[in-house]
């Protein structure tokens, strides 16, 4: 079965600077797969890649069968790619409202618009009005999330969503990732947690230093082979 | 005192025209932050469009209009993705440098196709025509028109940044335009519209200004510094904010004029440096601070 | 790979030929008086104001990131402070000169408080309504010879023979200097937090820089070259208005010399000024077509090369002349 995103030797520079080097990964249709990795290994460079922000290679990323390696983020989100980017980038100067609009800027045909966002995270309803910027860190993400779904995405990316928020708070967001992915939503989650991307994800990549150290279903994956892989032994 | 009444009035409706003059300028801060430093050149390239189209092209002073504001929403957009959006990348210098080059060349160009003489646009009558209000006061038709002219645009811009997909753009693109890509929005193009949307209201500012009265290829600056001192007597970041700094300015210009003919220019200098002594975040800022 | 093998030295072999050559140019250039003409002294005075004052607009902007359009205030200060002192102080014209740096200095103190509320473009503009309000308040003055202007009455005692070539010379040392100072500013620690505040302000904050303070202090040297250079060529032509000292015309060839030699280079504004007088004087014929071509010539530089003709060159061919930056060399 052809992969919904396939990476193939994917590079990526910050101008003189090498990210990534050769990173192999797919995704298939329905399916959540998980991005470990210590900071600065590459985990968010290859987000952005994925998402367009960064340029590379045209074949180097293959996505329902194109190549789209190189394209713009505003053509990759019409495609069907949605980034829910680290640190949430929440737009201040909008409400919560016109952020989620604002999501929806690509017009793609879907399931999602502010109603079904507002059924997954009611207390977003109740602050619409407000400036993002107002809410707490968890209904921040929460906006974010569903800015990104809001462009009616087939797969979805997920940068650190855990970034500092409360345990509590990071298992609501994660159970609704969760509902989202049991409606059929195909996902690659980035965290530096590891029991946490190897509860949500069914397999595991682990980059170190941009490059995958270690890759397998998350269920055969033992602490110590991970650790390795994490650190680099 | 009625002089006094009749001095202030005189001032906000010129106020108006002042608004229409640093909308632009507003705008195309607030997008992209880019300090135009052609825009009073541009509002002078308007006005001499619409003077070649009705002199030389003999076209009637609504088919010059249509046609001048047409070709300034073009001008503006091709500007702006053809050369303006290519400096961006380069810091604060590059725009303002490439902007400065852009003003000394229209300046000249205007210099050298129409010569130095100011000229003016005729509109048939209207610009003599006046209203009396309460039988004490005469009100010049073309100032009030102005004025109107300058609320309802600032209306329309107030709810196209307000209230539609486009406006949202704008302000998402002029918070973040990186993540603004990731939600589908061009930004090239964005950029574009809004140096579209800024050069026509130019073209409007322009017209108005040369059936009111004569304009010189030279004038550019002064209209310049005016929106300039507009925009900032307001404070950044709103449109009715830069309109009442407009009004600001003109009610300065005009009480500065009736004391001496002279003064009337500098009066408004001084009141502009006075806010920027006492109140240098304007009378009604909105800038928007912080991060996501 | 110890650290003994390499050291960390400014020089470059390029620097020291450039040294050597500019100290002979320099003796060249004293000597003009004896075989050259009065119009040839007064092109060179005029070349050396406009140095100057492009150096001085490079610190300000290339160095500094304030990018003014209202230099052109301090020019012209230093012109009228030139007229009032000799014509009504009686004081010696040519000390005038420095005098002229001295009261547009003190003008840019006050004017520093209110522009620096702005920032970056509004910058620009607000130098310019400064600029703008100075003329103004010179034209409505009738003392200061009003719309019109006045002539220098105090030049009519020394004759011409003794005039052209003192004028010249003070020119020549007030280029030299200006050359120099920037240099010597730019290897001092003072430079270095110019250097570092024009790269990233957040970051030279948190090193210790005093941002306030260092803009300050450029923007104070900066108003005070200009005002000299004001001084001097007032001096020269003899005769001032409000519209010729107060022309943001000025700030157009400047900006165009900047732009094209080289912004953020000592080199930079004189290989500028070079090809800005070259222009000039081929094409001035042309009137307003010089201006256009002058102006396209700017934008394109800008998109294309922003880094004028010595930064593109310098790049290169690894050559700097004013070896600011410092090096690893082997030993």
């Amino acid at each position: 079965m052809t992969p919904l995103l396939q990476t193939r030797n994917l590079t990526a520079f910050y101008g003189d600077y090498q990210a990534l080097f050769g990173i192999d990964l797919e995704v298939q249709a329905g399916e959540v797969v998980g991005v470990i990795g210590a900071n600065g290994a590459g985990k968010t460079t290859l987000l952005r890649t994925l998402a367009g922000v960064l340029p590379c290679a045209e074949q180097a990323v293959r996505f329902q069968n194109r190549n789209i390696g190189g394209l713009d983020a505003s053509r990759v989100v019409a495609l069907g790619i949605a980034l829910v980017p680290e640190g949430r980038r929440l737009f201040p100067s909008l409400s919560v409202e016109e952020n989620l609009k604002v999501g929806a800027f690509a017009r793609r045909t879907g399931p999602w618009d502010e109603n079904r966002i507002y059924e997954l995270f009611p207390v977003l309803g109740e602050r619409r009005r407000s400036r993002a910027t107002e809410l707490s860190g968890g209904q921040q993400q929460m906006v974010a999330i569903g800015r990104a779904l809001m462009s009616n995405p087939t797969l979805l990316l997920c940068d650190e969503l855990s970034l500092g928020l409360a345990p509590l708070v990071v298992k609501d967001i994660y159970a609704a990732i969760q509902k989202l992915t049991a409606q059929g939503l195909s996902a690659i989650i980035v965290e530096q947690d590891v029991s946490l991307a190897q509860r949500m994800a069914s397999r595991l990549y682990c980059l170190q230093e941009g490059r995958v150290s270690l890759q397998g279903d998350s269920a055969s994956l033992t602490r110590e082979r991970i650790s390795q892989a994490y650190f680099g032994a | 005192m009625l002089g006094w009444v009749n001095t202030v009035a005189q001032g906000i409706m010129l106020g108006g025209l002042y608004g229409l003059f640093a909308i632009g300028l507003s705008l195309m801060f607030g997008v992209m932050r880019i300090v135009n430093i052609a825009h009073g050149d541009l509002i002078v390239l308007a006005v001499f469009g619409a003077i070649a189209a009705t002199t030389m092209a003999d076209l009637p002073l609504w088919a010059a209009v249509i046609l001048v504001l047409a070709g300034m929403f073009v001008l503006g957009y091709v500007l702006q993705r053809g050369v303006l959006n290519r400096t961006l990348a380069g810091g604060e210098l590059p725009p303002l440098l490439v902007t400065f080059g852009i003003s000394i060349v229209i300046q000249n160009l205007l210099l050298e196709i129409f010569s130095a003489d100011p000229r003016s646009l005729s509109a048939g009558g209207i610009e003599t025509q006046s209203v009396n209000i309460a039988g004490v006061l005469a009100i010049g038709v073309l100032p009030l028109g102005t004025l109107a002219a300058a609320v309802l645009i600032t209306a329309a811009l107030q709810w196209l940044f307000g209230r539609t997909d486009i406006g949202r753009a704008f302000r998402a693109t002029s918070d973040d335009p990186e993540t603004a890509q990731l939600m589908g929005i061009r930004t090239a193009h964005v950029y574009g519209l809004a140096t579209a949307i800024a050069l026509t209201v130019v073209a409007i500012a322009g017209i108005l200004l040369a059936v009111r009265t004569t304009v010189a290829p030279s004038d550019g600056p002064n209209n310049l510094i005016y929106a300039f001192e507009s925009v900032i007597i307001g404070g950044l970041g709103s449109f009715w904010g830069t309109l009442a700094g407009g009004m600001i300015l003109g009610v300065s210009q005009a009480i500065g004029f009736r004391v001496s003919p002279g003064w009337g220019a500098f009066a408004g200098h001084v009141v502009f440096l006075a806010i920027l002594a006492f109140r240098p975040q304007g009378f009604f800022p909105k800038t928007h601070t912080g991060s996501a | 790979m110890s650290t003994a093998s390499f050291i960390v030295t400014r020089t470059t072999r390029a620097s020291r030929w450039g040294a050597a050559m500019g100290i002979v140019l320099l003796a060249a250039a004293a000597t003009l008086p004896q075989w050259s003409d009065a119009a040839t002294m007064r092109l060179l005075t005029e070349f050396a104001c406009l140095l100057v004052l492009a150096q001085m607009w490079n610190l300000l902007a290339g160095y500094g990131g304030l990018m003014s359009v209202g230099q052109q205030g301090y020019l012209g200060i230093g012109g009228y402070a030139l007229f009032a002192l000799a014509d009504y102080g009686g004081v010696n014209p040519f000390l005038c000169v420095l005098l002229g740096g001295l009261i547009a200095a003190a003008a840019s103190v006050p004017t520093a408080k209110l522009v620096f509320r702005l920032q970056g473009g509004h910058f620009a503009i607000g130098t310019w309504v400064v600029a703008e309000v100075f003329r103004l308040a010179v034209s409505n003055s009738a003392a200061l010879g009003g719309g019109s202007g006045r002539s220098l009455q105090a030049m009519r005692e020394i004759p011409r023979s003794v005039r052209e070539p003192v004028t010249y010379w003070i020119a020549l040392a007030i280029a030299a200097a200006s050359l120099i100072g920037v240099y010597l500013l730019m290897r001092s620690r003072f430079g270095l937090a110019l250097a570092a505040l024009r790269d990233s302000e957040g970051a030279a904050e948190s090193q210790g820089v005093n941002v306030k303070r260092t803009k300050f202090w450029v923007y104070l040297v900066s108003a005070f070259g200009c005002g000299v250079a004001g001084a001097l060529y007032f001096l020269g032509t003899l005769r001032i208005s409000p519209d010729a000292a107060f022309n943001v015309g000025w700030s157009a060839a400047i900006i165009f010399i900047v732009v094209i030699g080289g912004i953020g280079t000592i080199e930079g504004p004189i290989i500028g000024t070079i090809v800005y007088f070259l222009l000039r004087e081929t094409l001035s014929d042309y009137g307003t077509w010089y201006l256009i071509a002058l102006g396209v010539v700017a934008i394109v530089a800008m998109m294309k090369y922003p880094k004028g003709v010595w930064g593109t060159v310098a790049e290169r061919f690894d050559l700097y002349l004013f070896p600011v930056q410092r090096r690893v060399e082997p030993r």
